[in-house]
């Protein structure tokens, strides 16, 4: 029925059970049901990208998904990026070269330029920098994002080759 | 922007989500693929489901395969399936690798999918371009058993298929390409990843200098995407040079009756129209192999 059901899924390494009704989204869930407030909601229907996430070792918009469909997924948020005590090489980079400004759409960029890269390690800076137009930012003009992603490249795709390997 | 109240269904079979929909259908009940489409359309409220039967945890129905000289993509074959040129073998696989990059974004590419492009039917879906132009077959499955629609048939007018709503889609056929094909595809829009507002592909069969066979398919400017004959008659048996290029782009103008909507007339898309098979055109003939050195 359209009643809450029972999904067990696993975030960042975590798993848990959380009850849904099945209109509620995977960004609405995440931010709801597990209170983790990273995953930001603009547009809710799929254009902005600020709800960006992975599901299953790819980056998707969790708005377009409902929570009842992530039964059983592995989902990593930004909540889970940074190593213990630190920050991830992505969002070092983000700080170096000042990638952000008010910072909403910033986690969905972490996400999608990390979930882009490990999927795909062999991915060219050039079609990386086009991956980077899925997102949307009001505030930076995107030159600086491509310079963080872009310096930030070398580090995630030899993470991931070490990974696979 | 949130999808009014619906039940959700997880079908263990094809057969199963069949029945389910046979069921269902007349009170609202839709399948589920990728939901780049469903979704948003759900949380703007221009759709309605009274049940979502989601395909997405069936198995076998994502992964595509050669069959005889077909290809065949079973429906839920992520967009991003062709990220890999070698999907398809050559030179089908570069010519979907080469569309699909101009599907949406890459995270929408990871989740949506062949047949929901289908269903979905949007005027300026590269997936439709594709079957029309290469005269694919849809395969449906409904309670009642299997049928094949041929893709000159499939569509029936804007957005809207010769699809049952009791019927799933569960795989689209096309031909494999010989090797002396030439094919180019050229796509305009205002905005990367936006739905184009015109694109057009063209897969030519070549002896040597000269065209032998032609397709031409034109998407995003009538309210499906089709073949262009009058297009396609100006090659063949020309050689592939800016003559005939001229006159096909110039056939196809007149041929098509354009959609208009308020930023877009329908003079706008008869022009896009020539310009953008004369770029396909121009795609393909920059493929062709370099003239052999005669003593
Ligand atoms: C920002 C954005 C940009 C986009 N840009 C483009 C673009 O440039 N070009 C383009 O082609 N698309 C674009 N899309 C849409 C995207 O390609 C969708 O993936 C596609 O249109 C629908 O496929 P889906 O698997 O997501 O289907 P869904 O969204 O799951 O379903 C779409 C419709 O098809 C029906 N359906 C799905 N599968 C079946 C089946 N097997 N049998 C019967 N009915 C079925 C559903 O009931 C629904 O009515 C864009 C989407 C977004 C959000
Ligand atoms: S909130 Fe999901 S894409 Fe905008
Ligand atoms: S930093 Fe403000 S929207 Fe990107």
């Amino acid at each position: 029925m359209s009643d809450k059901t029972d999904i067990t899924l696993t975030v960042n390494g975590t798993e848990r059970t959380i009850s849904c009704v099945p209109r509620k989204t995977l960004a609405d869930a995440l931010r709801e049901d597990c209170r983790l407030t990273g995953t930001h909601v603009g547009c809710e229907h799929g254009v902005c990208g600020a709800c960006t996430v992975m599901v299953n070792g790819a980056p998707v918009r969790s708005c377009l998904m409902f929570a009842v469909q992530a039964e059983g997924a592995e989902v990593r948020t930004v909540e889970g990026l940074a190593p213990e005590g630190g920050l991830s090489e992505l969002q070092q980079a983000f700080i170096d070269n000042h990638a952000l400004q008010c910072g909403f759409c910033t986690p969905g960029f972490l996400m999608l330029i990390t979930g882009a890269l490990e999927k795909d390690p062999g991915m060219s800076d050039e079609d990386l920098t086009e991956v980077l137009s899925s997102n949307l930012c009001r505030c930076t003009g995107y030159r600086n994002i491509v310079r963080a992603a872009l310096a930030a490249a070398p580090a995630i795709r030899a993470r991931a080759r070490e990974a696979a390997a | 922007m949130k999808p009014a109240p619906f039940t959700y269904y997880r079908p263990t079979s094809l057969g199963d989500a069949a029945q389910r929909l046979r069921d269902g259908a007349d009170e609202g009940a839709l399948v589920i693929a990728g939901g780049q489409s469903l979704v948003p359309m759900m949380a703007l409220r221009v759709a309605y489901a009274t049940e979502l039967i989601d395909l997405n945890a069936l198995d076998g129905l994502g992964t595509p395969r050669v069959e005889g000289d077909s290809f065949v993509i079973p429906t839920l074959t992520r967009h991003a399936t062709f990220h890999d040129t070698e999907a398809a073998p050559a030179p089908l696989g570069a010519l979907l690798h080469g569309v699909a990059e101009h599907i949406a974004h890459y995270p929408i590419r990871q989740r949506g999918t062949f047949g929901g492009s289908l269903s979905h039917a949007d005027p300026s879906s590269e997936w439709c371009l594709v079957t029309a132009t290469l005269d694919g077959t849809i395969h449906l499955l409904s309670a009642d058993g299997p049928r094949t629609v041929e893709a000159a048939d499939w569509s029936d007018g804007p957005m809207s298929t010769t699809r049952e709503p009791d019927e799933i889609l569960t795989e689209v056929h096309l031909p494999l390409l010989p090797g002396n094909t030439l094919w180019g595809f050229y796509e305009f829009n205002r905005r990367a990843g936006d739905f184009a507002l015109g694109m057009a592909l063209c897969v030519l069969e070549m002896d040597g200098d000269s065209v032998v066979a032609a397709r031409i398919g034109l998407g995003g400017i009538e309210d499906h995407p089709r073949r262009i004959p009058e297009a396609e008659d100006a090659l063949v048996g020309q050689p592939l040079d800016a003559a005939s290029i001229g006159a096909a782009a110039s056939a196809a103008m007149q041929a098509v009756d354009p959609m208009e909507d308020t930023t877009t007339s329908a003079g706008y898309r008869r022009d896009l129209t020539g310009t953008v098979i004369t770029r396909a055109l121009e795609a393909a003939r920059n493929r062709a192999p370099a003239p052999a050195e005669t003593a």
